[in-house]
């Protein structure tokens, strides 16, 4: 017995010292073709399973907008559902490649966890919700109040800085999952729910009766959400954060799902080197040439991937604001492709 | 003979063929392994965390925590430290641990006696108990038990109002609290010396039992002694005791003591699915004890209740103290499905703490470090509470 156990032991020890550096994590992804995306376990408008399984929303979109633009496919992608708590430990250890769950951009996060944030997909804040019963009509007025939210978010920390400057007494009630928060709230446990101001629209769908909640006028807190990923592979940073640009290129040069094929010809020299047609923008990210395209085609601009599935026609009713292109008066902008 | 021994002298030459020296060595060198395997962990860890930007140590326990924690036995804000955040959590899981023990421990030891009854209907109620709770998993048990507790309740507007000031909604259980004012000290030396007081009644009551036969009501005088020495230093006192009642304003009450939803419900659930374990080892336990042991007690002329006490139990403990250590090391690491339920037990603050920090290893060493003494501890505690009641032998 012990013959055998020694070497085993030993070899075991030894693959531990072969560090875990790995090639490059685009040539790791093409080669088990298909991209791991972190996303949340079910946020309506961002990142939500429908009823057959698909995965929907404005992070998954981001997410099939990378996989368009390595594989010239949206569909080679598969998805990690992630609480709050468990998404970064998930992208430290490699288990995705890519986190894209409503998550924000904070220092903490982009210098000591290792992480790098590519860009802003969605400007939020923080917001509260209560029952319209209570009748209240600022946050002001919610001192002594017990605030239902999950852990591990950002929220957590804000609401706590919101009352203690406010010199405001509260009971805050923290939950692993986003379900349980919402039933919690929804059961009476707390007088007001608290996350993103997006998080608030989204999670109100899946109450009782949504209509018996307002969300109040007052945004705590800067809440710029985006994808992250390791920040040792600058490679794949740089391709993420370019199709994060490139969606925002379409939109302010006109190209969209529907029109993008046709739009190769177009004159604009700005489209052209966009579309591929004119200079070699894909491979010097190490991709095609029309990685562009093949994402626009997937998921269309980042103003359609907005009005799908936030925007004022869905259930959500969501309007562009802040997130609108910075020549509409919102703050997304992109560096040019050139 | 001779031939023997002279035949196998020449052979001791080699030290390495000696059993002994052999059996060291291998296990000088199996030890030795373990250690750099865990050294090699250790190491690799440190050195992939730093190359992917991840900072390490403990420094983090001493920066500012910043949220907040519904409940808390220290006092807490969110300006203390990430380090006194961990703490307050280990003390609800302590206590709620410890309550469900003791809950537990209760109702395991009734459910049990009570699956052995003659009694058709109350053996019958005591089967089901522990065939549905032991069958359903915790976490769906927790669920169901605060999801229940809180839907039954009302919101603190429409409270249910109790004798004695005491509110009952959706906010919790709230009731009015003592509060010691100045000169008060003398009443817990009293509580003091009525307990000390009650053991010394005990040991003189069991000598002059065994010297003369008599009994002493021990209990009832212990208990006696307990009300009315706080109540005499109450009175020489002053009174120096006031009552704060809790009373809403706003959103919700103020004042007195307040029990949260999220711990009845975690102990609820705790309590009555170890309770379902409980009951079957002390089943077992005392159907372990021969049957001619109560005969013998009856024909001693021992009643039913006190065969039961003296001479079943004592015996049916030997069989009870292990299985029943390992129940009570469940619940304690069960409590950690707390922070489905928003209880801020040790695990739900840790995890907290590991998503504002991202210390992740240290965060869950110290969780691994925390439980294993909790479990260790208790294991001591029940080995030897198991050696100490052990049958001897005469
Ligand atoms: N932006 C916040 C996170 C917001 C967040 O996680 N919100 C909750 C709202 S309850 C959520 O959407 N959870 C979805 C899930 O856990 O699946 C952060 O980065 O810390």
């Amino acid at each position: 017995m012990k013959r055998t156990i020694l070497p085993v032991l030993a070899s075991a020890a030894f693959a531990m010292v072969a560090t875990a550096a790995t090639a490059g994590t685009l040539d790791d992804i093409k080669a088990k073709g298909h991209v791991q995306c972190g996303v949340s376990q079910g946020v309506p408008g961002f990142s939500n399973p429908d009823d057959k399984g698909n995965w929907a929303g404005l992070d998954v979109d981001f997410c099939r907008a990378v996989a368009a633009a390595v594989f010239g496919n949206g569909d080679a992608i598969k998805f990690t559902p992630l609480s709050a708590k468990e998404r970064f430990t998930a992208l430290q250890s490699g288990e995705i490649d890519i986190l894209s769950r409503n998550t924000t951009w904070t220092m903490t996060r982009d210098t000591t966890l290792g992480l790098n944030f590519p860009g802003v997909t969605y400007y939020d804040g923080q917001g509260f919700m209560v029952r319209k019963s209570l009748g209240i009509a600022s946050a002001l007025e919610l001192s002594g109040a017990s605030v239902c939210t999950q852990t591990g978010t950002t929220t957590e920390l804000n609401v706590a800085d919101y009352f203690r400057a406010k010199n405001m007494q509260y009971e805050i009630v923290a939950f692993e999952k986003a379900d349980e928060v919402v039933q919690a709230y929804d059961a009476g446990r707390c007088d007001v729910f608290t996350t993103d101001a997006s998080g608030l629209y989204a999670h109100r769908l899946k109450m009782t009766n949504p209509d018996e909640h307002i969300v109040l006028p007052e945004i705590i807190s800067k809440e710029p959400l985006g994808p992250a990923v390791r920040d040792d592979d600058v490679a794949w940073f740089k391709v993420v954060r370019w199709v994060y640009f490139a969606l925002l290129n379409a939109e302010e040069l006109g190209v969209t799902q529907a029109n993008a094929e046709e739009m190769k010809g177009a004159e604009s020299p700005n489209i052209k080197r966009l579309l591929g047609t004119e200079g070699e923008f894909g491979p010097s990210v190490g991709l095609d040439k029309d990685w562009a395209l093949n994402v626009i085609k997937a998921v269309g601009n980042y103003g359609e991937i907005f009005n799908r599935n936030v925007g004022p026609d869905t259930p959500l009713g969501i309007s562009r604001g802040l997130n609108a292109l910075w020549t509409d008066g919102g703050i997304q902008y992109a560096p040019p492709v050139r | 003979m001779a031939i023997q021994e002279t035949a196998r002298t020449p052979d001791k030459a080699s030290v390495l063929n000696d059993p002994k020296v052999r059996g060291w060595i291998y296990q000088i060198v199996v030890v030795a392994l373990i250690v750099w395997f865990g050294w090699e962990i250790i190491t690799n860890t440190a050195e992939n965390l730093k190359a992917r930007n991840i900072a390490g140590g403990f420094g983090f326990l001493n920066i500012n925590a910043g949220f907040g924690i519904t409940q808390s036995l220290i006092t807490y804000s969110e300006l203390s430290s990430y380090g006194r955040a961990l703490v307050v959590g280990l003390l609800n899981t302590l206590l709620v641990a410890g309550l469900g023990v003791f809950f537990a421990t209760i109702f395991g030891f009734l459910i049990g006696v009570a699956r052995l009854s003659n009694n058709w209907l109350i053996s019958r109620i005591a089967t089901v108990y522990v065939e549905v709770l032991r069958n359903i998993p915790l976490l769906l048990q927790i669920f169901f038990w605060y999801f229940a507790v809180l839907r039954a309740v009302p919101n603190p507007r429409d409270s249910i109002a109790l004798p004695g000031d005491v509110f009952l909604n959706n906010r919790g259980l709230f009731t009015p609290r003592v509060i010691f004012e100045e000169g008060s000290g003398l009443i817990g030396w009293s509580v003091l010396a009525a307990i000390v007081v009650w053991i010394g009644i005990y040991f003189w009551a069991r000598r002059r039992q065994e010297a003369t036969g008599q009994q002493f009501p021990v209990f009832l005088s212990g208990l006696g002694l307990l009300i009315v020495l706080p109540i005499l230093a109450w009175l020489v006192t002053g009174m120096p005791l006031s009552l704060e009642t809790p009373e809403l304003r706003g959103f919700n009450f103020v004042g007195g003591t307040r029990i949260i939803p999220e711990f009845v419900g975690l102990l609820l659930a705790l309590s009555a699915y170890t309770a379902a374990f409980i009951a079957e080892i002390v089943r077992a336990g005392i159907m372990a004890v021969s049957h001619g042991q109560t005969e013998a007690a009856h024909a001693l002329g021992l009643r039913n209740g006190p065969t039961l006490r003296l001479v079943i139990i004592p015996q049916a403990l030997r069989v009870i103290i292990p299985p029943l250590t390992s129940q009570y090391l469940n619940l304690t690491k069960n409590s950690s499905l707390a922070v489905a339920i928003a209880y801020p037990d040790l695990v739900s603050v840790g995890g907290t703490v590991l998503n504002q920090t991202g210390q992740a290893v240290e965060v869950i060493g110290i969780w691994m470090a925390v439980y294993l003494s909790i479990s260790v501890l208790t294991s001591m505690f029940m080995n030897w509470y198991n050696s100490h009641i052990a049958l001897v032998e005469r």
